[in-house]
């Protein structure tokens, strides 16, 4: 039996195959893998072979495949030291359908959790003066971990944060550095940091919960995710849930809608103000609802088509995550190509939302792709996949569209921005697996005339 | 009108049975949407067409019977 197996890539001559390129430019790795091999095509990782897939047909085949033959458990070692041991990346699909049922992902809680990011967004701006100068990655970094912190484990835990626990989260973001891939806890600077952070994260928990040991239950109505992690006890009376499991519970948590969320909203500052007319045709559509008297709710958002558009297409370009992985659990074809059991298997947004037979001159920023009757998300579903896909497509997803439109209908509302750096000078920062932006990342912002 | 369930697309996020519940129940664990009517009237087309529009994953289509 002859088999076809995926062409390798070019480079990645050493031991440690293409490590050293996904670390430093994983862009131009992913980008030459499609160019030279096509819909499927093969780079290394030390010892692990990955099989990279792009294009609809290929990545409906990713996308649709269950769970006994693309595995995404094993898939990301780089986040276990992260998370902690025993918390799991990713959830079964079964275990996902059980989140969305008990957590606050339901579409009956989105309406109150348009309200309190609303009211976060404002709470955050009321510290600004009338006009200054900011750094959108710290700013919107910060802000998540208040939504995220609020929407997801309680307004009570949220009231208990500041500035430190976002700082330290950023740090966590930053250790996941693509060496874990060979070694998780290698001695590499950016993993030290990563595992003193997570420690001072315990002990900021660890503070919050000897507080509420101290202090009387809360009413019923203001108890939180942690009252409820803090009134499990073991038979000795003990917490089922210490402090340091507790910390491991609410990083996984807000995890996929942190980094995602505050670098996206980044963008999309910076893509509305480095192209003609964006930012206005946004604001003006803000500005319809705000005339309205409109309080910023769930209806309202759901409304907002040049935004949405505005949002999708920052996403498309900028997709916070570029290489979604799995690892194969059996031997399979696709397009003619053999994947062997144990290969990893993965697909990259970055790639698919960028090809031009799908997308027209597809480094461009133009909006209105989305705008009707136009529909580009929706006629590429298979290359649109900033969310992936399937049954594996980001389940808060739904939440980040509300969660993004509700920042910039506060913000836009109310404020003037401006780029505060040459525009060509906003770049992503692609050394971690966790992308952010390279900073400094600044914006200057004015009050609106007319506005309180 | 008939509706199709996309089952690999559905996440059971329950936008449906907000915008329809006539046609639409997802029952608490459940592992996908249950359709109550498949061939629904046209008086629930208003409906029906925002739960498909509205489905966070996409997963309802609408196909037109003559």
């Amino acid at each position: 039996m002859t088999t076809n197996e995926a062409i390798r890539v070019s480079g990645g001559e050493g031991t440690a195959g293409h490590l050293d390129e996904l670390r430093t430019d994983p862009i131009a790795l992913l980008e030459r893998v499609r160019a030279e091999c096509g819909d499927v095509g093969r780079f290394d990782l030390a010892d692990r072979e990955v099989v990279l897939l792009t294009g609809a047909e290929a990545n409906e085949f990713f996308f649709r495949a269950p769970e006994e033959l693309l595995d995404q458990a094993e898939a990301y070692p780089f986040m276990t030291p992260v998370f902690g041991e025993g918390v799991v990346f990713d959830a079964s699909p079964e275990r996902r359908r059980e989140m969305l049922h008990n957590q606050a992902l339901r579409d009956k809680f989105m309406r109150g959790h348009a309200a309190t990011i609303a009211a976060e967004v404002e709470a955050m701006v009321a510290r600004w003066d009338d006009e200054g100068e900011v750094d959108l990655l710290d700013w919107f970094a910060e802000l998540t971990i208040y939504t995220s912190s609020a929407c997801l484990i309680g307004k009570r835990f949220r009231d208990q944060l500041d500035r430190r626990f976002a700082d330290l989260y950023h740090d966590l973001e930053r250790g996941t550095d693509a060496l874990a891939f060979v070694d998780p806890y290698a001695d590499i600077e950016s993993f030290r940091i990563r595992d003193r952070s997570r420690e001072a994260l315990v002990d900021l928990v660890a503070a919050i919960m000897a507080a509420r040991e101290a202090t009387e239950r809360a009413e019923d109505e203001e108890s939180d995710l942690l009252d409820v992690l803090m009134s499990i006890r073991d038979e000795d009376g003990g917490l089922r849930f210490p402090p340091a499991m507790v910390t491991g519970i609410f990083i996984s948590m807000m995890f996929a809608g942190h980094h995602t969320t505050s670098t996206t909203a980044s963008w999309m500052v910076i893509e509305l103000l480095r192209n003609p007319g964006a930012f206005d045709r946004v604001a003006a559509e803000v500005d319809t609802f705000a005339a309205q008297g409109e309080e910023v709710s769930y209806q309202v958002l759901r409304e907002m088509p040049i935004t949405e558009a505005a949002l999708k297409e920052t996403l498309r370009l900028h997709p916070p995550l570029i290489l979604l992985l799995r690892v194969a659990k059996e031997s399979f074809t696709i397009e003619g190509v053999d994947v062997r059991e144990g290969q990893m298997v993965g697909a990259s947004p970055w790639v698919s939302n960028r090809i031009a037979e799908s997308f027209a001159d597809p480094d461009r920023f133009d909006l209105d792709r989305y705008v009707e009757p136009r529909a580009e998300d929706l006629d590429n579903p298979w290359n649109w996949i900033p969310f992936g896909a399937g049954r594996h497509r980001c389940v808060g997803a739904a939440f980040a569209m509300m969660q993004l439109k509700a920042i910039f209908a506060v913000l836009l509302r109310d404020w003037e921005l401006e780029l505060a750096q040459p525009p060509d000078s906003y770049r992503p920062d692609m050394s971690k697996m966790v992308i952010q932006l390279q900073q400094p990342v600044r914006v200057r912002y004015r009050r609106r005339v007319g506005r309180s | 009108m008939r509706i199709e369930i996309d089952r690999d697309l559905c996440q059971v996020h329950g936008v449906c049975e907000s915008e329809a519940p006539d046609v639409f129940v997802v029952p608490k664990r459940a592992e996908t949407v249950t359709v109550l009517i498949e061939q629904p009237d046209e008086a629930l087309r208003p409906q029906v067409t925002a739960a498909a529009k509205y489905c966070p994953t996409r997963a309802i289509r609408i196909i037109e019977e003559d």
